[in-house]
């Protein structure tokens, strides 16, 4: 799996690309927990180019979460589709995130 | 029932790439669509995952994993000799819950059930042996 990320506006633009399954979750987390350390408290996630999560993906996704209520942060979502996005929905993750259109549209209103 | 492959390896992450690649590969050459790959590879990863984290936690351990085709069904078979766990007895998680009630953990079974038509276990001699199913169509 490949991680960009870049600052836009008040927001980290995090865009994954490959695979986010057990073996990559980790190195995903601590790099957002890298940004928080540095005191970055919003992210919108790309997935334009991401082909499949697992339940890893997600923990991590979730566990992030938590961590940025105490900063009153957020995660938000964009680029879900195909098997991505099914997984969002069976677990009931794409109601608990907020899930834009577009990158664009979302930086609009971070 | 024919075998397709058949692969043991120590139960650790490292060799998860090597297993998935296995399943991904068989399932490919069985005519499943990419979408439908995915949900085997889904599947398969929670089951493998969920045995290198828990099945051994004392001394470490094999897994192997038997692709098989029988009657327009494509099987995964998947074995360790660690601590017995059906995944079918586990309760399915609260989807509907929100951030701060979510726990984690829990989902990866639940996926698994949801990508198969058919999730078995059974403890045979000391092993624990789980048998993944999804028709061929």
């Amino acid at each position: 799996m490949k991680i960009h990320a870049i600052k836009e506006g008040n927001a980290i633009v995090m865009s994954l690309k490959g695979r986010l399954d057990a073996v990559a979750s980790s190195e995903f987390e601590t790099s957002l927990v890298d940004w928080i350390s540095k005191g970055e408290n919003n992210f919108l996630l790309n997935f334009t180019e991401l082909e499949y999560i697992s339940s890893a993906g997600l923990r991590s996704i979730l566990a992030t979460s938590k961590k940025l209520k105490e900063t009153q942060g957020k995660i938000f979502l964009t680029g879900l589709h195909g098997p991505v996005e099914e997984v969002f929905k069976i677990s009931g993750f794409i109601s608990i995130f907020r899930v834009f259109a577009s990158a664009e549209a979302a930086l609009k209103e971070i | 029932m024919a075998v397709l492959t058949s692969l043991k390896v120590s139960a650790k992450m490292e060799n998860l790439g090597r297993l998935i690649e296995s399943v991904s590969g068989c399932a490919k050459a069985q005519g499943f669509d990419q979408e439908r790959i995915s949900k085997i590879e889904l599947a398969a990863e929670e089951a493998l995952v969920n045995i290198i984290h828990y099945a051994y936690p004392e001394r470490p351990g094999d897994v192997e994993m038997i692709c098989q085709v029988d009657r327009g069904r494509f099987i995964i078979e998947i074995i360790d000799s660690g601590i017995p766990f059906d995944v079918t007895a586990t309760p399915d998680p609260d989807v509907t819950a929100g951030i701060q009630e979510r726990e984690p953990g829990g989902l990866g079974i639940f996926f698994m059930k949801k990508m198969m038509d058919e999730v078995r276990y059974r403890r045979e001699n000391d092993r624990n042996i789980l048998t993944l199913i999804i028709q061929k169509r």
